[in-house]
């Protein structure tokens, strides 16, 4: 990953190459005018041969004399012709990053909620449609139309490397796209404040091949394995009867979407909504300790033996 | 402010007796009675830069404490909870209770001294307005110290400030608190208009006003038309937390975006309405260390007003990520960029006076000097956000944190400090201590710099604001530091600033009526001025009647010395609103406890509400009425109804 996953001066898809030239041609103008004003203003300066306190300042004679108003006649003209051309810049560019191109592919609906991403892959068939959290897979060069739901306070959608932010807000569905040029895993964060953890409300998109997105679509669309061994069967149980409250896994009794789906959990880099990376003994200090790893989170300590935990990790391990 | 009968006021040179006689007039009591009941324009003026003073070091410390949690990666020495109202009751007091009233302080002081009048047009509610800024601020404060601050930023969005998302008392103590704020700013800005149009001394014609005039004019007047949006806003989600109505509720039929945009029709306009008098301290006092007059005046008078008007057309620049059509994106998107043009006007005028006079470096000099580059980079980077596909990357990332703070520290902390060099010697009669001043000066400087120049690349390598920690890896671990170091280099700078003013007090040498040889009527009167600031009522022909005739105008000339007298009782002239030709005489109000009574009832009232006991708050109204009505009874001596009959000396002014 980039030594900047989140910064913006670099960009890895359509929208925010779009963007970027633009803020290069600001942020040069803005640089350029900052050192012509700050070397105006030093050798302004440097021009005073007293200094002091009020005995000197009433010293100097009043006087009046110059052409001022040549200065600021002069000033507005130049600053003129870089404010023109952001202007029109600023509108070519809006109306290309703006509206999702008519040919997207393939459609997300994503819903911000209190500290997580909730992502539904939409297809015409009811069931190739499929719920996974905080990670997003897009095949690379395809739009992807992303349309986004408030489900509880406002968050807000961005991917900095890929395109700017759109708010998700409840009562509207908002609509944004992505287009990644080439493969790789971006990083994104919710950007509006939204409570205790919105400091910790990140997520991953993953731009890979056609041939790989659709591999892993067809992945995701799989339920949840039988477990095998007695410690996994164990696991199950203690699955659908403590996490199936909240949590899904498809194939199981946990049947409940008030947080992130579990189908496929292994098969994601991050947890806890791109906090901490992913494998069994993470997950298990996630388990028994969420309330001090995020604390606000929604998610509770288990309180769970030794032994339930080791049998619940186990089961949660074959979830790939 | 009511007018006398007709009369012609006696005109006349001043005199020792004279002065005596307006002292016993105008003379506030002593001890606690004066302490409660004064409506002397300066006494306001100075409690209220006190107050906001005191604020800026509260935010201050909230700020440090800020900076220790996020100098390093994943660092706790706050908890979210804490971290989120930190950085909400640094905001609220920094915007609310710092900038803006830090402002109306100033202006109430110097605006009578200004326009050569005796006090502000409605004096006993310029002390109304204080005391309700105080006990609003104190009423919000109280929430933060109890741990009920406000946890949902300074624009605090809905839902998240709604009941469901906010079940505390937080949201209850903000929201009243800044329905009760909003009295104290929509009371002073009518105060402002009015006095600004109709107190200005004879011949002051609007031409002639200071720029500062026209900045607190032009604030006042937005604040007129804004605060009630900000103050509904407020409202209604208090009725939405307290009886369930459905303004913010989208399961109701509301509509989040509704706060959005009546918080931002405020908050924008109220952006400029505390930089814009700013502006004016530097327009007035940066040409008085460069020995000449600004350079276009009538450009910088225009370019505020224009400023304003531009500033009601540039609120959806704070939602261009909301969703809202490209459309109606793109017309906010123009007016933000056009906006930069009467700033631009304003730089290159004052880059012009220091060019084109004789600068002389003092303290004061450099706040309002260095204030010009800090202006510009806090523009251009709010140029860019102006911009909307670069906005939406830019937008809520440290890149605006840093925007935000240029503008409000350069254009307001930077000016006022200035300011505080500047009229101190006239506040207190003691100059500030130079030396000492050029230390404060340069570790403010610098302090400010390291901590808020490296921040813009910290938002530019995609830091999210109001985050109460961040991981590693995400390159921001070294410019955060910096930014930590620099705010507390910045923390010395202002404590400096604490000592020099207090040394200066005790000790500062003394500075006479005029000690930077500046133009305008504050300098022809006393430091500090007595209590009814002009002992004659001067009548001005330019703009600069002190320095009129070193400038060789021709045929100009100011009367300083003599004027009307107007001492029949609180006396001071009303003139008419563009020309300044004279026009009645005003009695002026004298002491009264009745606004510090207001203000009590109302916020016993406030506190009821908060805490819903519904006994107390009808208790407060009662408290309320009956001081208004013995506010407003009408009476003789203010000539409120039928006078007693009229002296046979009195006669019609116009014939």
């Amino acid at each position: 990953m980039s030594p900047t996953p989140l910064g913006y001066l670099e960009a890895a898809g359509q929208r925010a190459q779009i963007t970027l030239p633009l803020t290069w041609l600001t942020l040069s103008i803005s640089l350029i005018v900052c050192v012509v004003i700050a070397i105006l203003l030093w050798l302004g300066v440097r021009r005073a041969r007293v200094s002091g306190g009020a005995e000197e300042t009433r010293a100097v004679e009043v006087a009046r004399g110059g052409n001022g108003l040549r200065w600021i006649g002069v000033g507005l003209s130049i600053s003129a012709l870089p404010l023109l051309v952001t202007l029109v810049w600023t509108m070519v560019a809006l109306a290309k990053v703006s509206g999702p191109p008519g040919n997207t592919q393939l459609t997300l609906d994503v819903t911000g909620k209190q500290w997580w991403w909730d992502v539904r892959y939409d297809a015409v068939e009811p069931d190739r449609t499929f719920t996974t959290a905080n990670e997003i897979h897009i095949p690379v060069g395809v739009p992807v139309l992303v349309r986004l739901h408030g489900a509880d306070v406002i968050h807000s959608f961005w991917v900095p490397k890929l395109s700017g932010k759109t708010d998700t807000i409840p009562g509207q569905t908002n609509v944004t796209w992505l287009e990644a040029a080439r493969p790789g895993r971006y990083r994104g964060q919710c950007t509006e404040y939204c409570g205790f953890q919105h400091a910790h409300m990140a997520f991953e998109v993953v731009a890979e091949s056609p041939a790989d997105f659709q591999r892993w679509r067809e992945h995701q669309l799989q339920p949840a394995p039988e477990p095998v061994t007695d410690e996994q069967k164990r696991g199950m149980d203690l699955v659908e009867y403590r996490c199936g409250l909240c949590h899904e896994v498809r194939g199981t009794t946990a049947g409940a979407v008030s947080a992130p789906d579990l189908t496929h959990l292994m098969s994601r880099r991050l947890i806890a909504s791109g906090t901490l990376v992913n494998g069994v003994g993470i997950l298990g200090g996630w388990i028994e300790g969420a309330e001090q790893l995020k604390p606000g989170s929604l998610m509770p300590n288990q309180n769970l033996t030794a032994e339930q935990l080791s049998d619940t990790l186990a089961y949660l391990e074959t979830l790939q | 402010m009511k007018a006398a009968a007709y009369r012609t006021p006696q005109v006349g040179p001043d005199s020792v007796a004279h002065q005596a006689r307006l002292l016993t007039l105008w003379e506030t009591a002593p001890g606690l009675r004066g302490f409660f009941s004064t409506v002397d324009h300066k006494e306001i003026g100075i409690r209220y830069i006190i107050t906001a003073f005191a604020f800026l070091l509260l935010g201050g410390l909230e700020a440090l404490l800020m900076r220790v949690q996020l100098a390093g990666p994943n660092r706790a020495l706050l908890t979210p909870d804490q971290y989120n109202q930190l950085f909400s009751t640094h905001g609220m007091t920094m915007i609310f209770l710092y900038a803006s009233p830090i402002l109306s302080g100033f202006s109430n002081y110097l605006w009578p001294l200004l326009l050569g009048s005796r006090d502000m047009a409605f004096p006993r509610l310029n002390a109304l307005s204080y005391w309700v800024y105080l006990a609003a601020g104190i009423f919000l404060y109280a929430g933060f110290l109890t741990g009920n601050g406000p946890n949902d930023g300074w624009f605090n969005y809905v839902p998240y400030a709604s009941k469901d998302y906010n079940p505390g008392l937080n949201q209850d103590f903000y929201a009243l608190g800044m329905v009760f704020l909003g009295i104290s700013t929509t009371v002073g800005a009518a105060n402002f208009i009015v006095t600004a149009m109709r107190t200005r001394a004879p011949g002051m014609s609007v031409n002639r006003m200071p720029i500062l005039i026209w900045g607190t004019l032009t604030a006042s007047a937005a604040n007129l038309v804004v605060v009630p949006a900000v103050s509904l806003a407020f409202f209604l989600l208090w009725m939405d937390r307290q009886f369930g109505t459905h303004f913010f509720d989208p399961a109701g039929g509301g509509q989040p975006l509704l706060w959005q945009h009546l918080f931002w029709i405020f908050g924008h306009p109220w952006v400029y309405a505390i930089v814009l008098p700013a502006m004016g301290m530097v327009s007035d006092g940066l040409p008085v260390f460069c020995r000449r007059p600004v350079v276009g005046y009538s450009l910088l008078a225009l370019s505020t007003v224009a400023t304003m008007i531009l500033g009601f057309g540039v609120w959806v620049h704070h939602m261009f990520a909301t969703g809202l059509p490209g459309l109606g994106l793109s017309f906010f998107s123009g007016a933000s960029i056009v906006i930069t043009v009467p700033s631009a006007v304003a730089v290159f005028a004052w880059l012009a006076t220091i060019w084109l006079g004789r600068p002389v470096i003092t303290t004061a000099f450099l706040y309002f000097s260095s204030m010009i580059l800090l202006f510009v980079i806090g523009g251009v980077s709010g140029f860019m956000t102006a911009s909307v596909p670069v906005d939406w990357q830019l937008t809520d990332t440290y890149f605006v944190v840093a925007h935000l703070h240029y503008v409000l520290i350069g254009i307001n902390v930077f000016p006022v400090l200035g300011a505080v060099y500047f009229w101190f010697p006239k506040m207190t009669g003691r100059l500030m201590d130079e030396r000492l001043g050029r230390w404060n000066f340069w570790i403010t400087f610098i302090g400010f710099n390291l901590a808020f120049l490296p921040m813009h690349l910290t938002g530019l390598l995609g830091m999210p604001r109001r985050v109460y920690t961040y991981a590693d890896g995400m390159g921001w671990d070294t410019l955060n530091m910096m930014t930590s170091v620099g705010s507390f280099v910045l923390a010395v700078g202002v404590l400096l600033f604490v000592v020099n003013v207090v040394k200066s007090l005790k000790s500062g040498a003394l500075a006479g009526a005029n000690p930077w040889d500046a133009p305008t009527l504050e300098w022809s009167v006393p430091s500090p001025p007595p209590p009814y600031n002009f002992a004659v009522i001067p009548t001005v022909a330019s703009r600069h009647p002190l320095w009129e005739r070193r400038l060789g105008e021709e045929g100009v000339r100011s009367s300083i010395d003599r004027g009307m007298l107007l001492e029949e009782g609180r006396e001071t002239i009303a003139t008419t609103a563009l020309d300044a030709e004279p026009d009645m005489v005003m009695e002026m109000p004298e002491d009264s406890f009745a606004p510090f009574l207001l203000a009590l009832g109302t916020a016993v009232v406030f506190v009821g509400l908060l805490l819903k006991l519904w006994s107390l708050a009808g208790v407060g109204g009662v408290i309320t009425l009956l001081v208004l009505l013995a506010w407003l009874w009408p009476r003789r001596d203010l000539r409120e109804r039928e006078p007693a009959p009229a002296p046979p000396r009195r006669e019609a002014l116009h014939g």
